[in-house]
Parts: structure tokens; sequence; C-alpha cells
């Protein structure tokens, strides 16, 4: 019975190992090693095809969403503006947003555009055809879908209220939940943008 | 949609599908080869498939997807794993098949495999079987644990087998067709025990779920549901589904194992006293 209990013992010793070994502080979740490299092929705002060869070197925040989205999409992009603008100087250029649109129904690349321009200049607007949009959104492990439309054609979309963080490198860094503030989010940024600046 | 993308695979992994395939294929096999007093009844094969298909619809149909993306379809799933899919397949008795097979395997591959054995017969212990079965669900349910399991595909897979292998292993040492008055497999009142004993915690988890205010699993939040469904709506399914079927199997599996014992009583002389001669 004690060898039995040695083993157990051993078991849950290894177990336990694997929950430790957090250095690295963050805001945000840490998803290091959870999830794939950046990669996308969707259309931009002027019809182009844009790929994250486009944004190479700079630190990506992918998003998705819908430009009539009700609160959380305006509320997330405005964040994702202030804490860029609080980032050290040298190190604002250094972000570029990603939003994704899960709505190419409505979405139009016109209205894709103004709705994008209208939270910053490194903001980049994209959305593609219903199929490629559920394969990106499942390599990140999200989805969306639609509710029925009301008698004026409206419809609500379900979509993720997370961003994800990519590294220079496009690897998958961190996800900030909703319910972080800018001052957090730029914390986070700057720490990674100066990590490998 | 057609109604073959809801029977292809969400996210498809041949390691499962091949799993199942060999399963299905090592059973069928073995039906056909047995001597006919072994062969277990249409009864059984049915219930045995079934256990099996149910869990292989939960892993690689279009169930996944909403699984991976609904909290309380995400509870049904580990119901079938965790529960009713090893639960039909241990009652299924399968033990003749397993027996047929293992006369087939060599003297020497056998010895290499009695590791396995001994592994076996470690988690077969009463209290680390149950342990396991209760630890299991606590721990895929610690909420931290359950947000990177849901947002790793690697981490998502091992929970699901783990689920369904644990599964096996405690229905089996439950539903052991194998009477204990003459075989070394668990006396019927420790079953019972065991079943009353990992009821309890899981009613407490399930009941903790539902009477949670806040958003206890926010990644269903985070990475965008199947369809737009009120967070709380779907966190009070989900913890219903942790709450009272599983609750409702251990009864079910209490009755199950009593009434055997009844029909067992009387049926082997006692074989202590035989021995000991002192009765």
């Amino acid at each position: 019975m004690s060898r039995i209990r040695l083993l157990w013992l051993i078991f849950v010793a290894l177990m336990l190992t694997g929950c430790t070994g957090n250095d690295e502080s963050w805001h945000g979740k840490d998803i290091s090693g959870l999830m794939p490299e950046l990669e996308f092929q969707l259309e931009g705002t002027d019809g182009n095809t844009v790929t994250p060869a486009d944004s190479r070197g700079t630190i990506r925040l992918l998003y998705f969403g819908f430009t009539s989205c009700p609160d959380v999409c305006p509320t997330t992009l405005t964040d994702l503006r202030r804490s860029v603008g609080q980032l050290p100087e040298e190190y604002r250029d250094d972000v570029t947003t990603l939003f994704v649109s899960v709505d190419p129904r409505r979405d139009t690349p016109e209205r894709l555009a103004s709705y994008v321009d209208f939270f910053g200049d490194r903001v980049v607007g994209m959305t593609a055809e219903e199929p490629a949009l559920r394969e990106l959104t499942k390599r990140y492990r999200t989805t969306f879908g639609y509710d029925k439309p009301d008698a004026s054609g409206n419809y609500n979309v379900s979509h993720s209220s997370a961003v994800y963080v990519f590294d220079r490198s496009g690897n998958a860094r961190l996800l900030l939940r909703p319910g972080l503030s800018p001052e957090q989010i730029s914390e986070d940024l700057a720490q990674l943008a100066r990590e490998s600046g | 949609m057609p109604v073959s993308s809801y029977l292809l695979p969400y996210d498809f992994s041949p390691l499962t599908l091949l799993s199942y395939m060999l399963v299905l294929g090592f059973y069928g096999a073995a039906l056909l080869r047995m001597p006919e007093q072994d062969r277990p009844g249409p009864g059984r094969i049915v219930t045995f498939t079934l256990g099996v298909m149910l869990c292989y619809a939960v892993m690689q149909t279009r169930f996944d997807y909403y699984s991976q993306y609904m909290f309380f379809v995400h509870r049904g799933q580990h119901l079938i794993l965790h529960h009713l899919g090893p639960i039909l397949i241990a009652l299924s008795n399968p033990l003749p098949v397993m027996r047929f097979w293992y006369q087939k395997i060599s003297p020497s591959v056998r010895y290499w495999l009695q590791p396995l054995g001994w592994i076996y017969r470690l988690l077969q212990q009463p209290l680390i079987a149950s342990f396991l079965f209760v630890g299991l669900i606590y721990f895929w349910l610690w909420p931290p644990i359950h947000f990177d399991a849901m947002l790793s595909r690697q981490l998502y897979w091992i929970m699901n087998w783990s689920m369904l292998l644990d599964g096996l292993l405690f229905w089996w040492l439950i539903f052991d067709p194998r009477s204990p008055a003459v075989t070394n497999a668990l006396g019927y009142g420790k079953r019972i025990l065991l079943l009353a004993l990992v009821a309890i915690p899981q009613m407490i988890l399930g009941a903790w779920i539902v009477f949670s205010r806040g958003m206890v699993y926010d990644v269903y939040e985070v990475c965008g549901r199947a369809w737009p469904m009120p967070p709380e709506t779907d966190q009070l399914l989900g913890g219903l589904l942790t709450w009272i079927p599983p609750a409702m199997m251990s009864i079910l599996g209490i009755l199950i194992v009593l009434r055997r014992a009844m029909h067992e009583d009387g049926k082997f002389p006692k074989s202590r006293s035989l021995a000991g001669g002192n009765a």
C-alpha cells in the first residue's frame, strides 16, 4: 500500500509542476503556446487582399466584430485607441489593430473603411466570405453566430469579445479580456514592444 | 447547411476516428469468431454500439462545434463522455470480447503489457478511482484551467479523452460483471458507497454553478457563442446539467448494483465459511 501511496504522490507532484513557472506578469491572459501564430488572408477596405505580411514587424491586435455592433465593438476599439495613444511615443507606430468584420453581408468595404477610420490611423478593416471567416475564427478557437433579423432587417451577431495580441514575429501572446482599462492594456503593449523592439 | 455537414466532424481528429474504428472493428471481429456460448446477445451488442457511437457523435460531429462554444452543450458532451457512454459500454459487459482478444495475444507480448495491468489495478483502487472521477470534473471545470482548455486545441482534446477514459474506468469498476463472491471484483456494498460518494461533490459543484451570480466561465463570452444567448441562461443550464443528471445516474447505478446483489444473494455458497469450516 505504501508503494501505491508513493506513486500517487509522485503523480500529483508531476501534475502540479505543470501549473507553475509563470515569471512574466501581464494584465491580459498569457496565451503563449496555446494558439497558432498569426495567419490570414482577407479582403481589405480597398478591395485588396490583406495578409499578416502587410503589418510585419508590428504588434498586431486582432479583433472580431461588426460595424452595426451596438456597444462592445466601439468600446473595445476606443479603448485600444486610447491605450495605443498612451504608449511611449517611439512605440505608437508599432501597433496595428486588425478589425475583422464577421458580418460581411452588411459590412461593405466602404462601410468598413469609414468605421475603422473613426478609430485611428493604424486600424485595418477586413472581412471575407463566411466560409473563410469560419476558418479563421476556428483557428483562433472562437466563433460567431447570427440572430434572426427583426422587422426592419436588423440582427444581432454574437462574436468574440476579446482582443488577440500577437508579437512582432506573429506569435500569439496575450488575450485581452473585456474589463481591462486602457492603462493596463497600454502597459502590456509597452512591455511587448520593449521585449522585441 | 446540408445534413451531411452536421454528421461530419467540426474538428477532424484522425487519431480519434482511428480509435473508434479499431474498437468497433475488434468488437465486431470477435463477435464473428468467438464460440457461440460466449457471444453477447443482441441486446448487449446494441447497448455497446450505442455507447460507443454516442461518444463518437459528441466528439466527431457538429455537436462538437456547439460544445466548444456553448457552456451547456459542453456540459452535455461531458455528461455523455464521462457518464452515459461509459455506463452503456460497461453495462453491455464486453468482458467476453476482451477475454477473446487477450487469449490471442502471445505470452511474450503479454509480458510486456504487464505494466499496463499494474497501472490499471492502481487506478482501480476504489479511493483512487473515485478521487480521479470527481477530481477530473473539478480539474477541468476549475475556471483558469477551463479557460485554457477551451482556448488550446491540444488541451481540449486531452480534456475530452481524459474524461472518456476515466469514465470507462470508473463505470467498469462499478458495473464489473464478475461477482465479488467468486472473484476479486469490488464488493457490491463498496460499489454503492462509491456511487453515493461521487454524487455529492458533483451536486455541490453543479449547485455552485447554478447559484453563482457572476460569470464563472467567461471563456464562452470571450470566444463568442454559437448563437446569441444570454450568458446567465447558458451558465444556468450548464450548471443544471452538472448537477442533476449525474446525481440521477448515481441513483440509477445504485439500483442496478442493488438488483444484481439481490439476484446473487444465496447463489454462491459462502466461500469463506467453507474454507474456515467453523460456521
